[in-house]
Formats: C-alpha cells, structure tokens, sequence
C-alpha cells in the first residue's frame, strides 16, 4: 500500500486503471440492466417492480461503501500522512453522494407501488437520509480546507466519526420494526432466487467497478489541481 | 400486496431513469474535470519549462 502513496506510480497505475474501470463497468451495467428489465421474471408479490432491484441494490451498497472508504482513507491519512489516501477519501465522496441519493430515489419509487407510500420515517430510510446529509456535509468540510489550504485533519476526523451511521444503517431492520425488508443476502446465504441472485451480482459487480473509476478519474483531477496550484505558487515566488 | 390499481411497469421506468441518468452524468462530470485539470497542469509544466528553457 505505501507504494501507491507516491503519486508518480499512481498516475502510472490509474492512467490506464480508469479507463479500464469506466469502460468494464459501463458494459457490465448495460448487460446487468437489460437482462434485469427484459429477461426476468416478474416477483410473485412485488410483480414487475422487482426490477428496481437492479438499481436500488447496488446504490445502497456504494452508498455506504463510499463513506466506507471515506473513514478507511481517513484513517490512513491520520495514522500514516499519505496525501493520496486525503485524495482518496475527498474523491469518494461525490460518488458515494450520488449512490446515496440513486438509493434513496429508487427506493421512494418502489416504495410508493410495494408499501402505499413514498416515505416512511423508519430506520432504514432515515438512517440512509442521514448519510446523505453527512456526504454534504463532508463535502463542505473538505472543500474549505483545500480552498484556506488548511489540513485535511478536521475532514478526516469527521469522516471517521461519520462511520458510525454504517453498522446502524445495516442493522436497522434488524433493531427497529420497519416496513424495509430484512437482509436478503448475508455471508454465505442468500434468500433470492438464482434467476434474480446472478444479474444482480453482475450489477453489483458492475456498478462497483465503475465507481472504482470515478474515484479514480477525480483523485486523478484533485491531484492535478494541486500540482498546478503547486507550480504556479513556486512560479509567483521565483517572480517576486 | 398491490392494492391500487397502478401500472407497474412506470415506476419500473421511473427508476431505472432516475439511476442510469445519475450514473452516466456522474461518470461524464468525472471523466471531464479529470481531462480538464490535466491539461492544466500540463499547460502550467509547459510554460514553465518553456521559459527555462528560454533562459
């Protein structure tokens, strides 16, 4: 891992890392969705709206994967000092927000045809609106201490503080009567169907790589802005 | 249990939208401000390098 932290072999691994992520995933999106709107059977009792699975799923779980990878990243950059890992945790956080957002939309959605309504203030729902508000408000954070060209250390701190939501989130329809439904997926098992179980995983999977390459491309452009700024700021003091 | 008589099929098409346009903007938003701020940087090395050279 400390070997990536030098960012002249990151950009080496990430120039042509990204656009492998981008591409592979894309496809496997398109493949996972086609297969999940035209060659699934509709559910027994949630009939066609089974479908939104395909979407709502791995949103939830790149939801809370980018804010994982926020409190991992900021972790490392705490403990080690790694500039990367700060531009790992910063460039996870625009997507983790719009998975997060995705989920939440989509889950409405399914909500309002499976449930009778939009919204419900249960656990599930509420916690997951929590984690929206913590990705603004992470964002926020991050921005004015790269803009006052502070430390990242107040962002990482909140970052893993922000982490805590993640368990609650998972076992909030475990804990809490809700109207969400249990786990259908858990370590080792599965309660769905294999017609629905193997495009869902394609979607995962594909929806996961693709993420992989938006935090990618951004630490690629966070990077570069600072090493602009950096030579800029070394050109106005040669000047002056 | 459905109860009402909704079409199915346009909630369906609301989601997979709402998801397919997020994810593709979020994707095109990326790969642009990266190719931008690269080119920048590029830009700025250009310069600089070029009037080392200049001197």
């Amino acid at each position: 891992m400390h070997a990536f932290a030098n960012p002249t072999r990151f950009l080496k691994l990430a120039s042509w890392l990204t656009p492998l992520l981008l591409v592979s995933g894309l496809v496997l999106v398109a493949l996972s969705l086609v297969w999940g709107l035209f060659y699934v059977p509709p559910d027994r009792l949630m009939g066609e709206t089974v479908r939104i699975l395909f979407i709502h799923v791995p949103a939830a779980w790149l939801g809370m994967g980018g804010w994982t990878a926020i409190a991992i990243s900021s972790l490392v950059y705490l403990v080690w000092k790694h500039p990367l890992a700060a531009l790992a945790a910063r460039a996870s956080a625009v997507p983790g927000m719009v998975f997060t957002a995705i989920c939440l939309a989509t889950g409405s959605i399914w909500g309002r045809p499976t449930w009778g309504s939009w919204w419900v203030w249960d656990g599930r729902l509420t916690s997951m609106l929590v984690l929206l508000f913590l990705y603004a408000g992470y964002i926020a954070l991050a921005q004015a201490s790269a803009r006052d060209g502070g430390s990242y250390k107040i962002p990482a701190i909140f970052g893993l503080i922000g982490a805590i939501n993640i368990p609650i989130i998972n076992r909030s329809v475990v804990w809490w009567n809700s109207l969400h439904q249990p786990p259908s997926i858990t370590v080792g098992k599965s309660a769905i169907d294999l017609a629905f179980l193997v495009p869902l995983l394609i979607a995962v999977l594909g929806f996961s790589l693709l993420f992989g390459g938006v935090v990618l491309a951004r630490m690629r452009a966070l990077l570069a802005d600072f090493q602009a700024e950096a030579r800029l700021r070394r050109k106005a003091m040669e000047a002056a | 249990m459905i109860r009402e008589n909704l079409n199915q099929w346009d909630f369906v098409v609301a989601a997979y939208v709402v998801g397919i346009a997020g994810t593709l903007a979020m994707a095109v938003w990326a790969w642009q401000t990266m190719r931008s701020a690269e080119k920048r940087r590029d830009k700025v090395r250009g310069k600089v390098r070029d009037k080392v050279t200049r001197k």
